[in-house]
């Protein structure tokens, strides 16, 4: 079954006909030809496919397309602002918080999403119950483990995170580990 | 001895070169070129783990809205040679594994292919199969060679009179589990014949590999086979050789000439076709005086091939080089079964191997009384057991020392389950790391001036390894140029042709291919060269190779924490110190010896394929069942190396890195773990039941 459907990527609305099956994460790679959401499982056991849907941090291969229409979806292509990178991206090249590469673009949105998620306060599973949590290595680590990397820069990623995240008030939240 | 490169790019640490690509994900991975109108392919596999197919039922397939082609063993194209059985697909009726690719539908969209595939309705003649290893199977045979091409057995001395005459033996069967690389990119092909002409984008550890084994396969002239792969997103020895994923995406777009035709397995089917790393069962025997010194080392290994193709793990060879004793014994021995075929994995041999040999020098240590870094230290050899040549450069030693000193080994009280921290049981291991420094015989690369800048070509991989980086540092120094003045170009059949990214060998051979097309060019064209001028040509073969043996070394050191009731295993720490010659580039070099040494954690607590006997296949086929190392579970990784120089290797004076960090890290967990609770586990992973009970 097929339907007509406006999706809104990076800014730019697209007007698809699609197979009611399709995920976001074809949609974006296989019709609208945005392929910076990768495929590593197809069952959100990875993370390669994390975007941004009103600036939550989503697995897109387990979000069907047609449950989009009207969100405003964010790829790590569209993070950046005029151009240039978003400061997460710089601080993954600075930190060389990749190898490969193909886990990247979700790593990338996924810490921006978790890094608003912080800032609105949300606790992880290792936030002590009734305490605002300091953004350290073990917070990073935990709310950044739904994004796998097989190449293994896990130690270069969370200092990455951490120079990224704005500094908070009365905090050290941004400095090194 | 070869003339060494002046250091100036070499040993700087500059940023990669695809990051803004690559952090944007805007680098076209094999899937992502932009074609015009793809079709898509979804492959049908076998459900029986033996047999013969009967009837392959496609009409309910055909009649699918917008499918374009079925493919099955039935009509598809009789493929030109069928040597390679793992390459021969749809040729034959028989199954010959559990999830072999036995069909496939091609259609408009993947939607479509994909219940296309599922709607082909196959019988079979199903047939017992056979998919248990074990090391008392009565049919375990001796390969003619295993890996690499080295001797099956090695046998020096008498390791039984050794044993019988020693003052301490350690005698233990140590196991690794099967493992999958898992790339996070999967295998991936976009195909398209048109006009005489195959064109791959392929996700591969090598273009033009692909192209002579596609080229083969197919009855085609090199030149009608052109492969694509700029970028290649993880490979670890999985996309090293042709594997039926491309042989079918081929075939795919030669059913529907002149349209592209995208195809990526899925993860599950990741687990069934795309190689994996043997299980080894390992025999491990020591010999020692009560100095310490070794008297005899045996290690042998039993483990698994598939019947339709030979792959020969090479897992005691590293143990023929590491120590010295005077009795040496080695052996590798198959049971060809009915599975999928094994194949690279990171630092196929040495990986595996090392967790025997390195444990069981722990277990030495324990039983001797003596610090397990002091062992190592008092084996240490000057000459190659194994060849009787002299080391090009050995710092094995120095690597302990060093790290050692940086872990801060000295604090720690020998005995097991000493320390005790709250509810945690606290350890520290060690473990050695070893790696040979290959060399590829082929590899050729241009160097060409244009439009003021230098522009070397070779067709070279980068899985992530940072050869777009790091290749251009080398044309820079040898060049006597600006780094930002020279551009690479790597990744396609166009560029010339360049050896397969294995066995950490693509520094030592591309490198050597750019410096002798570098030093061609100035020696030709001087310093002022015209637009256009251009220089090829190739690495040589090391004539220092007859007179030195060359290896990189390494030492890991592990903390780990042992949560006393539950048995959970946390690494808080980990140190890899190594000494593999002149580091290219140091921030990218870094990442791959943490990114080898994380793996080796993940080995060490996480991973393996079960194998399913009574189906045959891998039950946990999947990244939430097949747990690989997530975020949380690294702790600090701390990576140091020594500046070794080794005039002797090539001319930037660099050993391989890719592999090295994985090599020993599981033994330095497990040494860890002992250390912590008193419990040797001697099977992987580590698991909370083996720590338990």
């Amino acid at each position: 079954m097929e339907t007509e459907l406006t999706l809104r990527i990076d800014g730019q609305d697209h007007h698809l006909t699609i197979d009611t099956r399709t995920t976001l994460l074809d949609a974006l790679r296989e019709r609208i030809g945005n392929t910076s959401a990768k495929k590593g499982c197809d069952h959100g056991q990875c993370g390669a496919c994390t975007v941004l849907t009103d600036g939550r941090r989503t697995l897109s291969c387990l979000t069907l397309a047609v449950t989009q229409g009207g969100a405003e979806i964010t790829t790590a292509e569209g993070l950046g602002q005029d151009g240039g990178l978003h400061p997460v991206q710089q601080a993954f090249i600075d930190h060389d918080a990749f190898q490969c590469g193909y886990c990247t673009p979700g790593q990338v949105c996924s810490a921006v999403g978790m890094l608003a998620e912080y800032a609105d306060g949300w606790p992880s599973a290792v936030t002590e119950p009734g305490t605002t949590a300091e953004l350290d290595h073990d917070e990073i680590a935990e709310r950044m483990s739904g994004n796998l990397c097989r190449c293994g820069a896990y130690a270069n990623i969370v200092p990455a995170v951490q120079a990224a995240a704005p500094r908070r008030e009365g905090t050290n939240a941004g400095g090194a580990r | 001895m070869t003339e060494m490169l002046e250091h100036q790019a070499i040993g700087r640490g500059p940023a990669r070169r695809d990051g803004v690509r690559k952090v944007t994900g805007t680098a076209p991975y094999a899937y992502e070129h932009p074609v015009e109108n793809p079709a898509f392919c979804h492959p049908v596999q076998s459900t029986v783990g033996r047999g013969r197919i009967t009837a392959i039922d496609t009409s309910a397939a055909l009649a699918l809205d917008g499918v374009l082609a079925v493919l099955t063993p039935d009509d598809a194209e009789r493929l030109a040679n069928t040597d390679d059985a793992e390459l021969a697909v749809l040729q034959t009726h028989e199954v010959a594994f559990r999830g072999q690719i036995i069909g496939a539908a091609v259609a408009e969209t993947s939607e479509v292919a994909r219940q296309a595939a599922d709607l082909v309705a196959v019988t079979y003649d199903q047939a017992p199969h056979d998919v248990v290893l074990s090391d008392s199977r009565d049919d375990l045979y001796r390969p003619d060679a295993v890996n690499g091409g080295f001797p099956t057995d090695s046998n020096e001395g008498d390791i039984e009179a050794a044993l019988a005459a020693a003052e301490v033996t350690v005698t233990q069967t140590y196991t690794t589990a099967m493992y999958h690389q898992n790339p996070l990119e999967p295998h991936t092909t976009t195909a398209r014949s048109e006009d005489g002409v195959l064109t791959l984008w392929d996700s591969t550890q090598g273009v033009h590999p692909v192209r002579k084994a596609v080229a083969k396969v197919l009855g085609l002239e090199p030149d009608a086979v052109h492969v694509v792969c700029p970028y290649v997103g993880g490979a670890f020895g999985s996309k090293g050789q042709l594997k039926a994923n491309t042989v079918l995406a081929a075939m795919a777009a030669r059913a529907v000439p002149g349209r592209s035709v995208r195809l990526a397995l899925t993860r599950q089917q990741m687990f069934d076709v795309a190689g994996y790393r043997t299980p080894t069962i390992q025999h491990v025997t020591l010999a020692a005086n009560r100095d310490g010194t070794l008297t005899g080392i045996a290690h042998d290994v039993v483990e698994q091939t598939a019947r339709i193709k030979e792959f020969a793990e090479q897992t005691a060879v590293s143990t023929r080089s590491l120590y010295a004793a005077p009795n040496r014994r080695t052996s590798h021995r198959l049971a060809a079964l009915d599975v999928g075929v094994p194949s690279w994995m990171r630092a196929p041999g040495e990986c595996p191997g090392m967790f025997g040999t390195e444990v069981a020098m722990d277990e030495l240590a324990q039983e001797l009384g003596m610090d397990p870094v002091e062992l190592r230290v008092v084996n240490d050899t000057e000459i190659d057991p194994d060849s009787g040549k002299p080391f090009s450069s050995r710092n094995l030693v120095a690597c302990l020392r060093e790290g050692a000193q940086r872990f801060g080994w000295a604090d720690r009280d020998p005995a097991p389950r000493s320390r005790r921290e709250g509810n945690q049981l606290v350890g520290t291991g060690v473990a050695s790391s070893v790696y040979p420094v290959y060399r590829m015989p082929k590899s050729t690369a241009t160097v060409r001036f244009s439009g003021g800048r230098y522009v070397a070509e070779i067709g070279a991989a980068d899985l992530g390894t940072g050869t777009w980086t790091s290749l251009a540092q080398i044309a820079a120094d040898a060049l006597g140029a600006d780094l930002a003045s020279v551009e690479v170009r790597i990744g396609d059949t166009r560029y010339p042709e360049a050896s397969v990214a294995g066995g950490s060998s693509g520094m030592t051979t591309w490198g050597s291919a750019v410096v002798e097309a570098a030093r061609a060019f100035r020696a030709k064209f001087g310093a002022d060269p015209s637009d256009g001028d251009e220089v090829e040509a190739a690495v040589q073969a090391n004539p220092a190779t007859d007179d030195y043996a060359m290896f990189a070394f390494g030492a890991h050191f592990v903390e780990a924490r042992v949560d006393a009731d539950t048995g959970e295993v946390r690494v808080p720490r980990m140190l890899g110190v190594f000494a593999a010659g002149k580091i290219i580039n140091a921030r990218l070099a870094r990442s791959q010896f943490l990114g080898g040494m994380t793996m080796g954690l993940s080995m060490a607590l996480h991973e393996t394929s079960v194998m399913d006997p009574r189906f045959g296949h891998v039950v946990n086929h999947d990244l939430a069942e097949y747990h690989i190392t997530a975020n949380a579970d690294v702790g600090e990784i701390d990576v140091g190396w020594l500046d070794e120089h080794d005039p002797h290797v090539n001319a930037m004076g660099s050993k391989g890195i890719g592999e090295i960090g994985i090599v020993g890290a599981a033994a330095a967990v497990s040494n860890a773990v002992h250390h912590a609770t008193g419990v040797r586990v001697r099977e992987l992973p580590i698991t909370l039941d083996k720590l338990l009970g």
